[in-house]
């Protein structure tokens, strides 16, 4: 699937902005130093929109469609922000075949964003995830480190409620 | 050199020992297809058409990548290796827009090409879903139609080689797209509108902007007088769109067929650059005697413009502000032309035939427009006048030869050398030597400054004064350089800088040949040829002793670098943002 790309404002903090400007200066002349960059941006802004790709690119000189092919390429970079509560959606095969589906359909529904978006409010973000080992559990869905298993679409608004507050 | 002996369909061949398979091979005329292969520029055994059996090895080979060792025993034409070419052009057919008839590439693309050559009889073996046909079309110059790309990306290495690099392959496996960071379209990007993208393209995914209907449309409007401008590349291109030899200079015929197409009168961009001599000249001996900023740097090549005012924001006072010579001759016929022959600057529609994408962009730039009205209305690419002659079904190779219209047709072999690397500053140098010396000097042929070298550099002594000069062409070299300028460590008076590798005459605007015939002729040397034999035989062979030049000043602009001049001739530039 294409990459979404985050539409919600970014906003960076003095110690955000300091911790990846160390990242740059320590990666700055190594060759191939566009991955580890994105991987620390990552960890410290959880994803990587725009300003931090043209930052990384200014600071280790390198083209910021580079760095966007890059972060294009790898399904473990996102280009939208996580929100509060990620919820990730078991897409696996077992999961699959027992409805995971219909789960991710009433989760869109209920938070009203598509699948890698974040809500306005920045509580909840969405996700179908790959295997988790879960398959017992099947159809499974994580929120945060929760796991919730053996779903059907109508046990959504109870899992929401309890995050909602 | 090294060589060592390998077999080729069973018969044996010496060959270089640092060669590719696939450049073995073709040494010993056995062609293997190609598609994401161009020559120094693309080299990376993508797209697996070049596939053959190396005796030993595992599985086919890529031959444009694979290189050659004593012994080796290479199969091109095997049931298995031809099986395999035919179904990566059927994959390739299954997510490819295949509206041939309407393409612009038709006739002229790699890829219809190979389906023709590999027998392909099922254009829909593997149908199924297509990828979003993604289209951009925000710049004045270029239109990407990725329904036409098989991502072989040639494209984004001869972007990469222009050190712009701004497009790129996004996203991977079924939803990779060619495009710019973040999806960004091409006019937010520091993209420099130089068109070497399309040149690389084997299909027709990118193309320039279009202006031939406009252009009709003008012809065809009794109450515009319509004014046509052609730069000296064009002349020395236009023959390869109808089967001519490359190099083969058509000026003649070319100015023949603009006649006929209609357009009023016909006039040569020489004569503006003979112009932009004589203003660059005075601008540099200028800068020399009052301690202007050195060194100045010639500015007839848009694109290099473009890119100086992305990539270099703090040189843009080194740009010469002369306009370049489409604009300058633009200037000067809605300006003196239009005066002299007493019609309303209005009513004139200019246009010109540049090898550039780049000049559709330049002719919409302020201070452009000398006499009010823009200097240029359309510019169209060497293949766009290609497409309108073959449009009115002119039999090309068979007009007559005819000459430019007076007015502003007479040009000297000065003019005519800037299309290739060194000639604007061999032209400039032949004007500036002769005023600072005072005198008429013979020698005016400068080699040290010719060819398509990525630098040369050299110095004269010019009248007493030691004048060290530069000449660059494409831009990864031209950034090298100037980065170097701008650290100290090299210094130079004059510097030209053409935006294109081997300069004009291998522009974005030039036809299109297929990797097959770039691998095999150095396309800029020949054309570039083409120009330093007619600069040869011409009578007048520097720009201050165009005659029409002359009375241009006398009549109209007074001095070089005079206030009129100032007015007409001279720009203005602007810091862009990376």
């Amino acid at each position: 699937m294409q990459k979404r790309i985050s539409t919600l404002p970014f906003n960076d903090t003095p110690e955000q902005a300091e911790k990846l400007d160390a990242v740059i200066q320590g990666l700055k002349g190594q060759d191939g130093a566009v991955m580890p960059a994105l991987h620390h941006a990552q960890d410290i802004y959880g994803y990587l929109p725009l300003e931090v790709q043209r930052k990384i690119a200014n600071g280790l000189d390198v083209p910021l469609e580079e760095v966007y092919s890059v972060s294009t390429f790898y399904s473990q970079f996102s280009l939208t922000p996580k929100g509060q509560y990620h919820v990730s959606v078991c897409l696996g095969t077992a999961c699959y075949v027992k409805g995971a589906d219909k789960l991710i359909e009433k989760l869109i529904e209920k938070l009203g964003i598509k699948p890698e978006e974040c809500t306005q409010d920045g509580k909840f973000s969405l996700t179908a995830c790959r295997c988790i080992g879960a398959c017992g559990l099947a159809p499974v869905l994580t929120v945060n480190e929760d796991v919730y298993g053996r779903l059907v679409p109508e046990d959504i608004e109870g899992i929401l409620a309890k995050y909602a507050g | 050199m090294d060589m060592v002996t390998i077999k080729i369909n069973g018969l044996s061949y010496r060959v270089p020992a640092k060669s590719t398979v696939l450049e073995a091979a073709r040494e010993a005329g056995i062609d293997i297809p190609t598609l994401c292969y161009l020559k120094e520029i693309n080299e990376i055994g993508a797209c697996r058409m070049c596939m053959v059996e190396i005796k030993g090895a595992r599985s086919l080979m890529a031959a444009c990548v694979y290189p050659v060792n004593e012994g080796m025993e290479v199969f091109t034409n095997t049931p298995k290796v031809q099986q395999s070419r035919k179904m990566t052009l059927e994959l390739l057919l299954s997510i490819h827009n295949k509206k041939c008839l309407s393409c612009k590439r038709s006739g002229n693309c790699e890829l219809q090409k190979l389906c023709s050559d590999m027998g392909i009889d099922n254009e829909n073996r593997f149908a199924g879903d297509m990828p979003p046909a993604k289209y951009d079309a925000s710049t004045a110059y270029l239109e990407r139609n990725n329904s036409k790309c098989i991502l072989c990306r040639r494209c984004v290495s001869a972007c990469q080689n222009q050190a712009v690099a701004v497009i790129g392959t996004n996203n991977r496996g079924f939803d990779t797209q060619i495009g710019c960071a973040f999806e960004m379209k091409l006019n937010e990007v520091a993209c420099v509108a130089c068109g070497q993208c399309i040149i690389s393209c084997p299909t027709g995914a990118l193309t320039e902007k279009s202006n031939i209907q406009p252009v009709i449309d003008a012809i065809n409007d009794p109450d515009k007088h319509v004014v046509v401008q052609v730069a000296p590349s064009v002349r020395a291109g236009l023959g390869e769109e109808f089967g001519l030899p490359i190099g083969t200079n058509v000026e003649g015929q070319m100015v023949a067929a603009l006649r006929r197409l209609g357009f009023d009168k016909v006039f040569d961009t020489t004569f503006g650059a003979d112009m932009t001599i004589m203003e660059e000249a005075s601008e540099f001996i200028h800068r020399v005697k009052t301690g202007g900023k050195l060194p100045m740097i010639t500015s007839c090549s848009p694109g290099w413009v473009k890119f100086c005012e992305h990539y270099f924001p703090d040189m843009v006072e080194n740009l010469s502000s002369c306009k370049s010579p489409q604009q300058m001759t633009g200037a000067l016929i809605k300006t003196w032309y239009a005066q002299k022959e007493g019609i309303d600057p209005e009513k004139i529609v200019s246009v010109s035939v540049m090898p550039c994408t780049a000049k559709k962009f330049e002719i919409a730039r302020d201070n452009q427009s000398a006499a009010g009205v823009p200097d240029v209305d359309y510019s169209i690419t060497t293949r766009e006048l290609a497409d309108m002659i073959k449009m009115t079904q002119l039999s090309f190779n068979r007009l007559p030869k005819e000459e430019f219209d007076h007015a502003m047709g007479v040009s000297t072999g000065a003019g005519m050398i800037f299309g290739a690397t060194g000639g604007v500053m061999e032209a400039a140098l032949r004007t500036a030597a002769d005023i600072l010396e005072g005198k008429e000097l013979e020698a005016i042929e400068y080699n040290e400054i010719r060819g398509t070298k990525a630098l040369k550099e050299a110095t004269y002594n010019v009248a007493g004064i030691e004048v060290k000069v530069a000449v660059v062409s494409g831009l990864e070299n031209a950034n090298a350089l100037l980065e170097k300028v701008r650290s100290g460590e090299k210094e130079y008076h004059f510097i030209e800088v053409m935006c294109c590798p081997g300069g004009c005459v291998n522009g974005g605007g030039m036809p299109i040949q297929p990797a097959s015939v770039h691998a095999e002729y150095d396309l800029k040397a020949l054309r570039a040829k083409a120009l330093y034999e007619h600069d040869k035989v011409q009578t007048v062979r520097k720009s201050h002793h165009n005659p029409v030049l002359k009375q241009c000043y006398e009549e109209f602009l007074g001095e070089p670098g005079g206030h009129v001049a100032h007015e007409v001739l001279h720009t203005t530039y602007v810091k862009r943002s990376k």
